[in-house]
């Protein structure tokens, strides 16, 4: 039996020495097992990478040519002197914890996550453990979510506004996650749903993979903006208020984000309005998380980590900051997830 | 408070100013009398009495969100808002009320007198039956402080459609020490003869920067320049036998400045001016520094040391109302002339002064008499039409400022915080520092004059840097250069390096430039001695 822990964090990464292999790790390396498609988790340039069945045809047709292999979830696989297995972390389609077992110590890392079932993504399963590696992109109490219905039914009311006031109404989403889970949640009987293409590269390998999505129109520079009266469209941040989008004429700008619960931030984004949906966990999401977990070692990654992790010691775990290239849910325009 | 909070939330949610004044028009036109009254005053910055003091809702709302206090304040601190932190960590509920706004604000008034078991039961109840933004707007209530992007202008325009009254009379009706609990609607907005307050100033008048070359103004014997001060600005009026100070904010500071009481004994009543208030000791040639006014406005009465050691004089640049006539439509050099008669009679030593017109032959003569602003103490010129009459808030056209550009200093960003409310997930407050030798020596914070996407991009790369955390602080690896604009420069004992500047801010981002070529401390004693 060795000394050394589970997974450690090195330069590179989430390292663990006995299988040998990193957990979506920030600089080339020999292996690589990567919880989900988005930029900052799967990176490119590793020798080969490991991410389940559903995460890696978007990951194929984000890196490239990469030597990869898929995985289901609950499968084991054992690398090295370590076993692993990938869990559902209900955050985007095919996004995984990573379960580590090294002489009966189980490490879990959960890249990152959501508890609540957004209908798209297999939905986050709690999975037992000694020590859980966590996020906190929302770890402030006051990050509640509201139901998804709730949501749906704000958004939707705001289309049918804008589709009555004769607006085109854009609706600002990631490319990968909440751009499909916010098709789901759109009423088509309003009317026309139209996609940006970044958008709809993504949906087309969801729908090849047999996720269902509502029907869409590909908003590219064939299409006449003018013959969607009443139409939505879906678009990355960075197209809002670009010479594309104004094509379409009058129109009103929407952006979901779990940021949109602070009104300054609202504020701050000058569109006309701000949805709060997070595919990160809020305050209560992360402690129900962490509770299930039954872990007593807790690594915080990303986000409020100094607040998040100083609550956990006061209530009883063994909570610590680890620095992360990860960056949770950004706002930025040319950020990612 | 549901029609109250659907007009908020309209306000809130727009960026565009006709959705604003259309949603405020249409609430002034059919909310109730006593609503629309503290409506006005809600968004002018009144409220009511604070029933509940704000550590108590701290207290309370932790304990109902089942959260230490730490953790409540944490939050605070990043969401910026306290109404708003309160309304967020509360357990989620919809909203069960039809009262209207006043019948809250009466009810707030009524617990004020009771004991705290009942306040507290009166505002849990309240944050149980009220949701989403009624619960924020009823934090609110206690808290004050409402911004909701609703100007002055913004108001009286929607105002003016609600009531087919002319604006400027409606922004005139709106200044002043009115309070909802005894006003009404038809005194404020409606009355033909409203009895004047006597201490109700005149909206103030405010310039825009000259953008482009003085020349472009035109014929130059048509403007006059005085220097432009960057103390305080305030209106002091004369009317019953009283004297009232306004400041720009709409600040009743008549208490703070006891040495203008004497102005009574020589101007006559039923006069108004508008001007800078300076500490200047007498046979001064300039006014003191910021600093020593600072001292005086900190405080709402004045020892009899302070009072001597830094003595306020209004240096008064514009007559607005005289004989009890309001001139603001005459030419500015009539107004000009009748403050030049009346100061005459003015004993020199007496905190009243006029403020020096400057004299010059041609834009050029002008040019160089700004150049040399900072040493009267001034931060550059104020241009005025001979025939502009005194407008009501910020117009352009008759009147421009015409400042000095800022001192600058190149300087290495050491460490990084993240903001709060509108920036609670950038990292915007900077510390910055100069050389001396081989060590960086912290100087100056600043935290604003970049643009969205460049806080963006320099968050992205303090997460990616971070050499070293204390507490909400990061120590960064120096590697950035940023040009720091200020007003000023003085010594100070407080600060590591022994200087405090003047409203910092990021002027650019050096991004041409290595660390190395950042300015030193030597740069900053050089110019304390020019400038401090």
């Amino acid at each position: 039996m060795t000394n050394a822990p589970v997974l450690s964090f090195t330069e590179n990464g989430i390292y663990c020495a006995s299988g040998d292999f990193y957990i979506d790790p920030w600089h080339p390396v020999d292996r690589a097992l990567i919880t989900h498609g988005h930029s900052d988790h799967a990176r490119w340039g590793m020798q080969r990478y490991l991410a389940t069945h559903i995460a890696l045809p978007v990951m194929r047709h984000r890196l490239g040519d990469i030597t990869a292999d898929g995985i289901a979830y609950g499968e084991e696989r054992q690398i090295g002197d370590a076993k692993v297995s990938f869990h559902p972390a209900g955050h985007v389609p095919g996004s995984a914890q990573v379960r580590v077992e090294v002489n009966g110590e189980v490490w879990v890392a959960s890249g990152d996550y959501k508890v609540v079932d957004d209908g798209l993504s297999d939905p986050f399963t709690p999975v037992k453990c000694h020590s859980f590696i966590t996020e906190s992109t929302f770890g402030l109490p006051v990050f509640n979510w509201a139901d998804q219905n709730i949501i749906a039914s704000e958004i939707n009311a705001w289309w049918a506004a804008c589709a009555a006031n004769g607006k085109t109404a854009f609706l600002g989403a990631y490319a990968l996650g909440k751009a499909q889970r916010l098709l789901t949640m759109l009423d088509p009987s309003i009317g026309p749903i139209l996609t940006h293409t970044a958008i709809e590269n993504t949906n087309r390998i969801l729908r090849d993979q047999g996720i269902g999505l509502p029907d869409t129109i590909l908003a590219n520079a064939d299409l006449d903006p003018k013959s969607y009266p009443g139409a939505i469209v879906l678009a990355p941040p960075a197209a809002l208020g670009s010479a594309w989008s104004k094509g379409f004429g009058s129109q009103e700008t929407a952006f979901a984000s779990g940021w949109m619960a602070i009104r300054g931030v609202r504020r701050r984004r000058v569109g006309d309005r701000g949805f709060v949906l997070s595919d990160h966990a809020d305050w209560g999401g992360l402690m129900s998380a962490i509770r299930e977990t039954e872990a007593e070692n807790i690594y915080v990654t990303h986000g409020y980590t100094d607040v998040f992790s100083r609550y956990l010691n006061d209530r009883g775990w063994t909570a610590q900051v680890v620095p992360t290239q990860f960056e949770g849910e950004s706002l930025d325009k040319d950020g990612t997830e | 408070m549901k029609r109250f909070a659907k007009l908020f939330t309209t306000i809130d949610q727009s960026t565009k100013t006709n959705t604003k004044v259309a949603a405020l028009a249409e609430y002034f036109e059919h909310a109730p009398d006593h609503d629309r009254v503290w409506t006005i005053a809600l968004f002018s910055g009144r409220r009511p009495k604070r029933a509940v003091t704000t550590t108590k809702l701290r207290e309370w709302a932790a304990e109902q969100a089942g959260i230490p206090l730490w953790l409540f304040e944490e939050s605070y601190s990043i969401v910026g808002d306290l109404a708003e932190t309160i309304a967020l960590v509360l357990p989620v509920t919809m909203t069960h009320d039809d009262q209207p706004l006043s019948a809250w604000i009466t009810a707030l008034r009524e617990i004020y007198t009771q004991p705290e078991d009942a306040r507290k039961e009166f505002v849990l109840k309240a944050w149980a039956t009220l949701g989403g933004t009624e619960r924020f707007i009823f934090n609110k209530l206690i808290t004050g402080g409402f911004r909701v992007g609703v100007s002055q202008k913004l108001m009286t325009r929607a105002l003016a459609r609600a009531t087919d009254k002319p604006e400027a009379e409606l922004a005139h009706r709106l200044m002043g020490n009115w309070h909802p609990d005894t006003i009404t609607w038809h005194q404020l907005v409606e009355a033909q003869d409203a009895s004047v307050d006597a201490s109700r100033p005149y909206p103030f008048y405010l310039a825009y920067g000259l953008e482009s070359s003085p020349e472009d103004l035109g014929d130059l014997a048509q403007w006059r320049a005085e220097w432009k001060w960057d103390r305080i600005r305030g209106q002091l009026i004369l009317r019953d036998g009283q004297y009232f100070v306004w400041s720009r904010g709409e600040e009743l500071m008549t208490s703070r400045f006891p040495e203008l009481a004497r102005t009574v004994d020589f101007i006559p009543d039923g006069t108004v001016l508008d001007g800078e208030l300076l500490v200047w000791p007498h046979g001064q040639p300039t006014p003191a520094s910021f600093n020593a006014l600072q001292a005086r406005i900190g405080r709402k009465t004045v020892p009899k040391k302070l009072l001597a050691d830094a003595p306020v004089v209004l240096h008064a640049y514009d007559l607005l109302e005289w004989q009890g006539e309001d001139i603001r439509s005459r030419p500015f050099s009539e107004r000009r002339s009748l403050l030049e008669e009346l100061s005459a009679v003015v004993p020199a030593d007496a905190p009243l002064r006029i403020s020096p017109q400057l004299e010059f032959h041609s834009w050029g003569e002008l040019a160089e008499l700004r150049t040399s602003a900072r040493e009267a103490q001034a931060e550059g010129l104020m241009l005025k039409r001979v025939d502009s009459p005194y407008l009501a808030g910020r117009k352009k056209g008759d009147w421009w400022k015409w400042k000095l550009d800022p001192l600058t200093i190149d300087a290495v960003m050491i460490y990084a915080q993240s903001g709060s409310g509108r920036r609670a997930n950038l990292f915007t407050d900077f510390t910055f520092a100069v050389w001396d030798g081989n060590d960086l020596i912290p100087f100056t914070k600043a935290y604003s004059g970049l643009t969205d996407v460049e806080f963006r991009k320099i968050t992205a790369w303090v997460r990616k840097n971070t050499l070293e955390r204390f507490g909400p602080v990061r120590k960064v690896t120096p590697h950035h250069v940023f040009e720091i604009a200020f007003e000023g420069i003085q010594r100070s004992t407080r600060h590591k390096s022994g200087v405090a500047l003047r409203f910092p801010r990021m002027l650019r981002w050096r991004q041409d430039k290595p660390i190395q070529e950042a300015n030193s401390l030597a740069d900053l004693e050089d110019m304390l001695r020019i400038y401090g």
